[in-house]
Protein backbone atom coordinates (compact mmCIF):
# COMPACT_ATOMS: atom_id res chain seq x y z
CA UNK A 1 0.00 0.00 0.00
CA UNK A 2 1.30 3.43 -0.93
CA UNK A 3 0.51 5.58 2.06
CA UNK A 4 -0.97 9.04 1.30
CA UNK A 5 -1.82 9.93 4.88
CA UNK A 6 -0.56 13.23 6.25
CA UNK A 7 -0.68 14.06 9.91
CA UNK A 8 -2.05 17.57 9.94
CA UNK A 9 -3.80 20.20 7.90
CA UNK A 10 -0.47 22.13 7.87
CA UNK A 11 1.04 19.44 5.65
CA UNK A 12 -2.03 19.70 3.38
CA UNK A 13 -1.01 23.14 2.16
CA UNK A 14 2.75 22.53 2.02
CA UNK A 15 4.20 23.97 -1.17
CA UNK A 16 1.42 26.48 -1.80
CA UNK A 17 2.80 29.81 -3.00
CA UNK A 18 1.37 33.18 -3.96
CA UNK A 19 -0.04 33.27 -7.48
CA UNK A 20 -0.86 29.57 -7.74
CA UNK A 21 -4.01 28.11 -9.32
CA UNK A 22 -6.21 26.01 -7.03
CA UNK A 23 -9.22 23.81 -7.70
CA UNK A 24 -11.71 23.55 -4.84
CA UNK A 25 -14.58 21.07 -4.77
CA UNK A 26 -18.11 21.78 -3.62
CA UNK A 27 -21.47 23.04 -4.86
CA UNK A 28 -22.58 26.04 -2.87
CA UNK A 29 -21.46 25.15 0.66
CA UNK A 30 -22.15 21.44 0.09
CA UNK A 31 -19.05 19.24 0.02
CA UNK A 32 -16.47 22.02 0.36
CA UNK A 33 -12.99 21.31 1.80
CA UNK A 34 -13.66 23.30 4.99
CA UNK A 35 -10.44 22.44 6.80
CA UNK A 36 -8.17 23.15 3.83
CA UNK A 37 -9.87 26.50 3.21
CA UNK A 38 -9.38 27.47 6.88
CA UNK A 39 -5.69 26.57 6.60
CA UNK A 40 -5.28 28.61 3.39
CA UNK A 41 -6.73 31.55 5.31
CA UNK A 42 -4.20 31.04 8.15
CA UNK A 43 -1.37 30.66 5.63
CA UNK A 44 -2.31 33.99 4.04
CA UNK A 45 -1.21 33.14 0.49
CA UNK A 46 -2.23 35.81 -2.01
CA UNK A 47 -3.00 36.32 -5.69
CA UNK A 48 -4.65 32.95 -6.00
CA UNK A 49 -6.66 31.83 -9.01
CA UNK A 50 -9.49 29.65 -7.71
CA UNK A 51 -11.47 27.22 -9.85
CA UNK A 52 -14.66 26.41 -7.97
CA UNK A 53 -18.28 26.22 -9.09
CA UNK A 54 -19.30 28.88 -6.54
CA UNK A 55 -17.54 31.40 -4.34
CA UNK A 56 -19.07 30.63 -0.95
CA UNK A 57 -20.98 33.12 1.18
CA UNK A 58 -19.60 36.17 2.97
CA UNK A 59 -18.47 34.37 6.11
CA UNK A 60 -17.99 30.76 4.96
CA UNK A 61 -16.37 28.74 2.22
CA UNK A 62 -14.35 30.70 -0.32
CA UNK A 63 -15.90 33.87 1.10
CA UNK A 64 -13.25 33.56 3.85
CA UNK A 65 -10.44 33.79 1.29
CA UNK A 66 -12.19 36.73 -0.39
CA UNK A 67 -12.37 38.58 2.95
CA UNK A 68 -8.59 38.48 3.19
CA UNK A 69 -8.29 39.49 -0.50
CA UNK A 70 -6.34 36.32 -1.17
CA UNK A 71 -8.08 35.63 -4.49
CA UNK A 72 -7.01 37.46 -7.63
CA UNK A 73 -9.19 35.54 -10.05
CA UNK A 74 -12.27 33.38 -9.62
CA UNK A 75 -13.36 30.79 -12.22
CA UNK A 76 -16.96 29.73 -11.48
CA UNK A 77 -20.35 29.11 -13.04
CA UNK A 78 -22.45 30.94 -10.44
CA UNK A 79 -21.34 33.50 -7.88
CA UNK A 80 -24.47 34.91 -6.23
CA UNK A 81 -25.06 35.03 -2.46
CA UNK A 82 -21.86 36.90 -1.63
CA UNK A 83 -21.76 40.67 -0.99
CA UNK A 84 -17.99 40.92 -0.59
CA UNK A 85 -17.55 39.07 -3.89
CA UNK A 86 -19.87 41.56 -5.59
CA UNK A 87 -18.01 44.53 -4.12
CA UNK A 88 -14.58 43.25 -5.22
CA UNK A 89 -15.88 42.32 -8.68
CA UNK A 90 -17.55 45.68 -9.32
CA UNK A 91 -14.50 47.60 -8.05
CA UNK A 92 -12.25 45.62 -10.37
CA UNK A 93 -10.15 44.11 -7.56
CA UNK A 94 -11.33 40.63 -8.48
CA UNK A 95 -11.17 39.11 -11.93
CA UNK A 96 -14.04 36.72 -12.72
CA UNK A 97 -14.27 34.13 -15.47
CA UNK A 98 -17.81 32.75 -15.71
CA UNK A 99 -17.98 29.30 -17.27
CA UNK A 100 -21.01 27.09 -17.98
CA UNK A 101 -21.32 24.52 -15.20
CA UNK A 102 -21.04 21.44 -17.41
CA UNK A 103 -18.04 22.93 -19.21
CA UNK A 104 -16.38 23.69 -15.87
CA UNK A 105 -16.85 20.10 -14.74
CA UNK A 106 -15.55 18.76 -18.05
CA UNK A 107 -12.49 21.06 -18.02
CA UNK A 108 -11.63 19.43 -14.68
CA UNK A 109 -12.31 15.93 -15.93
CA UNK A 110 -10.30 16.58 -19.11
CA UNK A 111 -7.33 17.61 -16.97
CA UNK A 112 -7.78 14.47 -14.86
CA UNK A 113 -8.07 12.23 -17.92
CA UNK A 114 -5.23 13.72 -19.96
CA UNK A 115 -7.34 15.42 -22.62
CA UNK A 116 -5.92 18.78 -23.69
CA UNK A 117 -9.19 20.16 -25.02
CA UNK A 118 -12.68 19.18 -26.13
CA UNK A 119 -15.60 20.51 -28.19
CA UNK A 120 -18.93 21.35 -26.57
CA UNK A 121 -22.07 23.03 -27.91
CA UNK A 122 -22.56 24.86 -24.58
CA UNK A 123 -22.10 28.60 -24.97
CA UNK A 124 -21.94 28.73 -28.76
CA UNK A 125 -23.33 32.07 -29.98
CA UNK A 126 -22.93 33.65 -26.53
CA UNK A 127 -20.19 35.77 -24.96
CA UNK A 128 -18.65 32.59 -23.54
CA UNK A 129 -17.61 31.69 -27.11
CA UNK A 130 -15.79 34.99 -27.75
CA UNK A 131 -12.21 34.41 -28.87
CA UNK A 132 -12.59 30.63 -28.91
CA UNK A 133 -12.21 28.31 -31.88
CA UNK A 134 -15.45 26.81 -33.12
CA UNK A 135 -16.37 24.05 -35.50
CA UNK A 136 -19.44 22.31 -36.89
CA UNK A 137 -20.07 18.64 -36.15
CA UNK A 138 -23.20 16.87 -37.45
CA UNK A 139 -24.82 20.17 -38.36
CA UNK A 140 -24.34 21.71 -34.93
CA UNK A 141 -21.84 24.34 -33.82
CA UNK A 142 -19.38 23.58 -31.02
CA UNK A 143 -16.69 25.60 -29.26
CA UNK A 144 -13.25 24.39 -28.26
CA UNK A 145 -12.65 24.40 -24.51
CA UNK A 146 -9.28 23.64 -22.92
CA UNK A 147 -8.53 21.50 -19.89
CA UNK A 148 -7.61 23.43 -16.75
CA UNK A 149 -4.03 23.57 -15.55
CA UNK A 150 -3.90 23.81 -11.78
CA UNK A 151 -1.23 23.45 -9.08
CA UNK A 152 -3.41 22.08 -6.28
CA UNK A 153 -6.84 20.49 -6.05
CA UNK A 154 -8.56 20.52 -2.64
CA UNK A 155 -11.41 18.05 -2.39
CA UNK A 156 -13.66 16.77 0.37
CA UNK A 157 -14.96 13.21 0.66
CA UNK A 158 -17.03 11.36 3.24
CA UNK A 159 -14.72 8.44 3.90
CA UNK A 160 -11.21 7.69 2.79
CA UNK A 161 -8.39 5.29 3.56
CA UNK A 162 -4.64 5.71 3.93
CA UNK A 163 -4.16 4.63 0.31
CA UNK A 164 -6.10 7.73 -0.77
CA UNK A 165 -9.23 5.88 -1.88
CA UNK A 166 -12.34 8.02 -1.55
CA UNK A 167 -16.08 7.55 -1.02
CA UNK A 168 -18.45 10.51 -1.30
CA UNK A 169 -21.87 11.03 0.23
CA UNK A 170 -25.03 12.48 -1.33
CA UNK A 171 -24.75 15.61 -3.42
CA UNK A 172 -21.57 16.53 -1.51
CA UNK A 173 -19.92 14.53 -4.32
CA UNK A 174 -20.49 17.21 -7.04
CA UNK A 175 -17.18 18.52 -8.49
CA UNK A 176 -14.94 16.72 -5.97
CA UNK A 177 -14.33 13.49 -7.95
CA UNK A 178 -13.74 15.46 -11.18
CA UNK A 179 -10.99 17.52 -9.54
CA UNK A 180 -9.06 14.52 -8.16
CA UNK A 181 -5.91 14.13 -10.21
CA UNK A 182 -6.77 17.23 -12.26
CA UNK A 183 -4.03 19.30 -10.59
CA UNK A 184 -0.34 18.63 -9.91
CA UNK A 185 -1.16 17.77 -6.29
CA UNK A 186 -4.55 16.60 -5.04
CA UNK A 187 -5.29 16.99 -1.34
CA UNK A 188 -8.31 15.11 -0.02
CA UNK A 189 -9.88 15.80 3.36
CA UNK A 190 -12.37 13.30 4.73
CA UNK A 191 -14.79 13.05 7.63
CA UNK A 192 -13.48 9.61 8.49
CA UNK A 193 -10.04 8.26 7.62
CA UNK A 194 -9.59 4.49 8.02
CA UNK A 195 -6.63 2.12 7.57
CA UNK A 196 -6.18 0.58 4.11
CA UNK A 197 -8.26 -2.57 3.78
CA UNK A 198 -11.26 -1.30 5.71
CA UNK A 199 -13.12 0.11 2.71
CA UNK A 200 -14.71 -2.33 0.26
CA UNK A 201 -12.82 -1.92 -3.07
CA UNK A 202 -16.18 -2.33 -4.85
CA UNK A 203 -17.50 0.82 -3.23
CA UNK A 204 -14.59 3.19 -3.99
CA UNK A 205 -15.62 6.25 -6.05
CA UNK A 206 -12.10 7.61 -6.62
CA UNK A 207 -9.03 5.34 -6.55
CA UNK A 208 -6.07 6.54 -4.48
CA UNK A 209 -3.86 6.98 -7.55
CA UNK A 210 -5.60 10.33 -8.13
CA UNK A 211 -4.80 11.56 -4.59
CA UNK A 212 -1.40 12.65 -3.22
CA UNK A 213 -2.34 13.68 0.33
CA UNK A 214 -5.21 12.62 2.58
CA UNK A 215 -6.21 13.68 6.09
CA UNK A 216 -9.18 13.59 8.42
CA UNK A 217 -10.69 17.02 8.93
CA UNK A 218 -10.80 18.14 12.55
CA UNK A 219 -14.38 19.41 12.46
CA UNK A 220 -17.10 19.94 9.89
CA UNK A 221 -19.67 22.68 10.23
CA UNK A 222 -21.51 21.62 7.03
CA UNK A 223 -23.53 24.79 6.90
CA UNK A 224 -26.90 24.61 5.09
CA UNK A 225 -27.46 27.48 2.65
CA UNK A 226 -31.23 27.10 2.11
CA UNK A 227 -32.96 25.14 4.82
CA UNK A 228 -36.23 24.00 3.23
CA UNK A 229 -38.63 21.66 5.06
CA UNK A 230 -42.22 20.46 4.81
CA UNK A 231 -44.83 20.06 7.51
CA UNK A 232 -45.56 16.64 8.95
CA UNK B 1 -54.59 34.98 -17.45
CA UNK B 2 -52.59 32.42 -15.52
CA UNK B 3 -50.49 32.94 -12.41
CA UNK B 4 -47.16 31.17 -11.87
CA UNK B 5 -48.86 28.06 -10.52
CA UNK B 6 -51.15 28.02 -13.56
CA UNK B 7 -48.16 28.09 -15.91
CA UNK B 8 -46.59 25.23 -13.95
CA UNK B 9 -49.87 23.29 -14.06
CA UNK B 10 -50.11 23.63 -17.86
CA UNK B 11 -46.46 22.58 -18.33
CA UNK B 12 -47.01 19.54 -16.10
CA UNK B 13 -49.27 18.17 -18.86
CA UNK B 14 -46.18 17.95 -21.11
CA UNK B 15 -44.48 15.59 -18.65
CA UNK B 16 -45.01 12.03 -19.86
CA UNK B 17 -44.70 8.61 -18.25
CA UNK B 18 -41.06 7.43 -18.13
CA UNK B 19 -39.53 10.91 -18.51
CA UNK B 20 -36.34 12.08 -16.82
CA UNK B 21 -36.89 15.80 -16.26
CA UNK B 22 -34.60 18.69 -15.32
CA UNK B 23 -36.40 21.60 -13.66
CA UNK B 24 -34.85 25.07 -13.50
CA UNK B 25 -35.22 27.51 -10.63
CA UNK B 26 -38.44 29.59 -10.28
CA UNK B 27 -41.69 28.64 -12.04
CA UNK B 28 -40.18 25.36 -13.35
CA UNK B 29 -39.67 24.12 -9.78
CA UNK B 30 -43.45 24.37 -9.25
CA UNK B 31 -44.10 21.92 -12.10
CA UNK B 32 -43.25 18.97 -9.83
CA UNK B 33 -46.33 19.80 -7.72
CA UNK B 34 -48.69 19.23 -10.65
CA UNK B 35 -47.35 16.07 -12.30
CA UNK B 36 -49.99 13.32 -12.41
CA UNK B 37 -49.38 10.73 -9.72
CA UNK B 38 -50.29 7.79 -11.96
CA UNK B 39 -47.14 8.23 -14.10
CA UNK B 40 -43.49 7.50 -13.30
CA UNK B 41 -41.16 10.50 -13.63
CA UNK B 42 -37.68 11.14 -12.20
CA UNK B 43 -36.42 14.65 -11.54
CA UNK B 44 -32.75 15.41 -12.12
CA UNK B 45 -30.90 18.21 -10.38
CA UNK B 46 -27.65 19.17 -12.09
CA UNK B 47 -25.64 19.30 -8.88
CA UNK B 48 -25.78 15.50 -8.91
CA UNK B 49 -29.04 13.74 -8.05
CA UNK B 50 -31.63 11.80 -10.01
CA UNK B 51 -34.86 10.83 -8.29
CA UNK B 52 -35.38 13.95 -6.20
CA UNK B 53 -38.15 13.87 -3.65
CA UNK B 54 -39.91 16.57 -1.61
CA UNK B 55 -38.34 18.78 1.05
CA UNK B 56 -37.44 16.86 4.24
CA UNK B 57 -39.53 16.98 7.41
CA UNK B 58 -38.20 19.43 9.97
CA UNK B 59 -35.26 17.90 11.83
CA UNK B 60 -34.45 15.52 8.98
CA UNK B 61 -32.50 17.98 6.80
CA UNK B 62 -29.16 16.66 5.57
CA UNK B 63 -26.51 19.23 4.58
CA UNK B 64 -25.13 16.68 2.11
CA UNK B 65 -28.41 16.34 0.18
CA UNK B 66 -29.43 19.49 -1.68
CA UNK B 67 -30.78 20.53 -5.09
CA UNK B 68 -29.30 22.99 -7.59
CA UNK B 69 -31.06 25.81 -5.74
CA UNK B 70 -29.04 24.77 -2.65
CA UNK B 71 -32.27 23.77 -0.87
CA UNK B 72 -32.37 20.71 1.37
CA UNK B 73 -34.26 17.87 -0.34
CA UNK B 74 -34.97 14.16 0.00
CA UNK B 75 -34.63 11.30 -2.48
CA UNK B 76 -37.20 8.74 -3.65
CA UNK B 77 -36.74 4.98 -4.08
CA UNK B 78 -34.54 4.40 -7.14
CA UNK B 79 -32.61 7.65 -6.68
CA UNK B 80 -28.90 8.02 -7.39
CA UNK B 81 -26.10 10.49 -6.72
CA UNK B 82 -23.27 11.28 -9.15
CA UNK B 83 -20.49 13.76 -9.88
CA UNK B 84 -20.91 16.98 -11.89
CA UNK B 85 -19.28 15.67 -15.08
CA UNK B 86 -21.65 12.68 -15.06
CA UNK B 87 -24.57 15.00 -14.40
CA UNK B 88 -23.80 17.04 -17.50
CA UNK B 89 -23.13 13.87 -19.48
CA UNK B 90 -26.81 13.08 -18.83
CA UNK B 91 -27.75 16.54 -20.10
CA UNK B 92 -25.28 16.98 -22.98
CA UNK B 93 -25.71 13.34 -24.01
CA UNK B 94 -29.48 13.86 -24.38
CA UNK B 95 -30.40 11.27 -21.76
CA UNK B 96 -32.65 13.77 -19.98
CA UNK B 97 -36.00 13.78 -21.82
CA UNK B 98 -37.35 17.19 -20.89
CA UNK B 99 -35.81 20.44 -19.67
CA UNK B 100 -38.03 23.17 -18.22
CA UNK B 101 -36.47 26.55 -17.55
CA UNK B 102 -37.29 30.20 -17.13
CA UNK B 103 -36.31 33.04 -19.44
CA UNK B 104 -36.04 36.83 -19.47
CA UNK B 105 -36.45 36.95 -23.27
CA UNK B 106 -37.07 34.51 -26.12
CA UNK B 107 -36.70 35.41 -29.80
CA UNK B 108 -38.83 34.16 -32.69
CA UNK B 109 -35.89 32.05 -33.94
CA UNK B 110 -35.62 30.21 -30.58
CA UNK B 111 -32.77 32.25 -29.08
CA UNK B 112 -33.01 32.54 -25.30
CA UNK B 113 -31.62 35.06 -22.81
CA UNK B 114 -31.89 34.22 -19.12
CA UNK B 115 -28.60 34.85 -17.35
CA UNK B 116 -27.36 38.40 -17.51
CA UNK B 117 -28.67 41.97 -17.41
CA UNK B 118 -25.97 44.47 -18.38
CA UNK B 119 -25.33 47.01 -15.63
CA UNK B 120 -26.57 44.67 -12.91
CA UNK B 121 -24.50 42.28 -10.81
CA UNK B 122 -23.90 39.18 -12.92
CA UNK B 123 -24.36 36.01 -10.91
CA UNK B 124 -23.44 33.58 -13.66
CA UNK B 125 -25.08 31.14 -16.01
CA UNK B 126 -24.79 28.04 -13.80
CA UNK B 127 -25.87 25.08 -15.92
CA UNK B 128 -28.25 27.02 -18.19
CA UNK B 129 -25.94 27.24 -21.22
CA UNK B 130 -25.18 23.50 -21.13
CA UNK B 131 -28.89 22.73 -20.79
CA UNK B 132 -30.13 24.89 -23.65
CA UNK B 133 -27.29 23.94 -26.01
CA UNK B 134 -27.91 20.22 -25.74
CA UNK B 135 -31.46 19.42 -24.70
CA UNK B 136 -33.78 18.60 -27.61
CA UNK B 137 -36.98 19.06 -25.67
CA UNK B 138 -36.92 22.44 -23.94
CA UNK B 139 -40.00 24.17 -22.58
CA UNK B 140 -39.65 27.74 -21.40
CA UNK B 141 -41.85 28.93 -18.54
CA UNK B 142 -42.17 32.70 -18.46
CA UNK B 143 -44.44 35.71 -18.14
CA UNK B 144 -45.50 37.00 -21.56
CA UNK B 145 -44.60 40.61 -20.72
CA UNK B 146 -42.33 42.38 -18.23
CA UNK B 147 -43.47 44.58 -15.35
CA UNK B 148 -43.77 47.54 -17.72
CA UNK B 149 -46.08 45.54 -19.99
CA UNK B 150 -43.45 45.12 -22.73
CA UNK B 151 -43.29 41.86 -24.65
CA UNK B 152 -40.66 39.27 -23.69
CA UNK B 153 -41.33 37.32 -26.90
CA UNK B 154 -39.23 39.29 -29.34
CA UNK B 155 -37.97 39.47 -32.91
CA UNK B 156 -34.47 39.46 -31.46
CA UNK B 157 -33.23 39.21 -27.88
CA UNK B 158 -31.81 42.45 -26.49
CA UNK B 159 -30.06 40.80 -23.53
CA UNK B 160 -26.87 38.68 -23.74
CA UNK B 161 -27.80 35.23 -25.04
CA UNK B 162 -27.77 31.95 -23.15
CA UNK B 163 -28.20 29.87 -26.30
CA UNK B 164 -29.10 30.20 -29.97
CA UNK B 165 -32.06 28.63 -31.78
CA UNK B 166 -32.80 26.19 -28.98
CA UNK B 167 -36.31 26.91 -27.62
CA UNK B 168 -39.09 24.78 -29.09
CA UNK B 169 -42.06 25.48 -26.85
CA UNK B 170 -43.09 28.33 -24.55
CA UNK B 171 -45.80 28.44 -21.89
CA UNK B 172 -46.62 31.92 -20.62
CA UNK B 173 -49.37 33.39 -18.43
CA UNK B 174 -51.23 34.12 -21.70
CA UNK B 175 -50.49 31.36 -24.19
CA UNK B 176 -48.81 28.16 -25.33
CA UNK B 177 -46.58 28.76 -28.35
CA UNK B 178 -44.34 26.68 -30.55
CA UNK B 179 -41.18 28.12 -32.09
CA UNK B 180 -41.22 27.43 -35.84
CA UNK B 181 -39.02 28.51 -38.75
CA UNK B 182 -41.55 31.29 -39.42
CA UNK B 183 -41.85 32.52 -35.81
CA UNK B 184 -44.03 31.94 -32.74
CA UNK B 185 -46.99 29.72 -33.63
CA UNK B 186 -49.93 30.22 -31.28
CA UNK B 187 -51.25 26.86 -30.05
CA UNK B 188 -53.45 27.69 -27.05
CA UNK B 189 -54.65 30.73 -25.14
CA UNK B 190 -55.02 31.02 -21.37
CA UNK B 191 -58.51 31.19 -19.83
CA UNK B 192 -59.94 34.68 -20.26
CA UNK B 193 -57.28 35.77 -22.77
CA UNK B 194 -58.23 36.61 -26.37
CA UNK B 195 -56.12 36.10 -29.48
CA UNK B 196 -56.05 39.90 -29.82
CA UNK B 197 -54.58 40.23 -26.31
CA UNK B 198 -51.81 37.80 -27.30
CA UNK B 199 -51.13 39.60 -30.59
CA UNK B 200 -50.76 42.89 -28.68
CA UNK B 201 -48.42 41.32 -26.11
CA UNK B 202 -46.13 39.62 -28.67
CA UNK B 203 -43.44 41.67 -30.42
CA UNK B 204 -41.98 38.78 -32.44
CA UNK B 205 -43.73 37.34 -35.47
CA UNK B 206 -46.89 35.55 -34.28
CA UNK B 207 -48.58 32.95 -36.45
CA UNK B 208 -52.30 32.48 -35.81
CA UNK B 209 -53.98 29.76 -37.83
CA UNK B 210 -57.67 28.93 -37.43
CA UNK B 211 -59.44 28.80 -34.08
CA UNK B 212 -57.11 28.87 -31.09
CA UNK B 213 -58.43 26.64 -28.29
CA UNK B 214 -58.38 27.63 -24.63
CA UNK B 215 -55.84 25.76 -22.49
CA UNK B 216 -57.01 22.82 -20.46
CA UNK B 217 -55.20 22.76 -17.15
CA UNK B 218 -56.21 19.36 -15.85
Amino acid sequence: MINKKINSVHEAVEGIKDGMTLMLGGFGLCGIPENSIAELVRLGVKNLTCISNNAGVDDFGLGLLLQGRQIKKMISSYVGENDEFERQMLSGELEVELTPQGTLAEKCRAAQAGFTAFYTPAGYGTEVAEGKEYREFNGKMHILEKAYEADFAFVKAWKGDEAGNLIFKGTARNFNPNMCGAATITVAEVEELVPAGELDPNQIHIPGIFVQRIFQGETYEKRIEQRTVRQR
Amino acid sequence: MLDKNGIAQRIAKEVKDGYYVNLGIGIPTLVANFVRDDIEVEFQSENGVLGMGPFPFEGEEDADIINAGKQTITTLPGASFFDSATSFAMIRGKHVDLTILGAMEVAENGDIANWKIPGKMVKGMGGAMDLVASAENIIVAMMHTNKRGESKLLKQCSLPLTGVGCVKKIVTNMAVLEVTAAGFKLLERAPGVSVDDIIKATEGNLIVEGDIPEMKLS
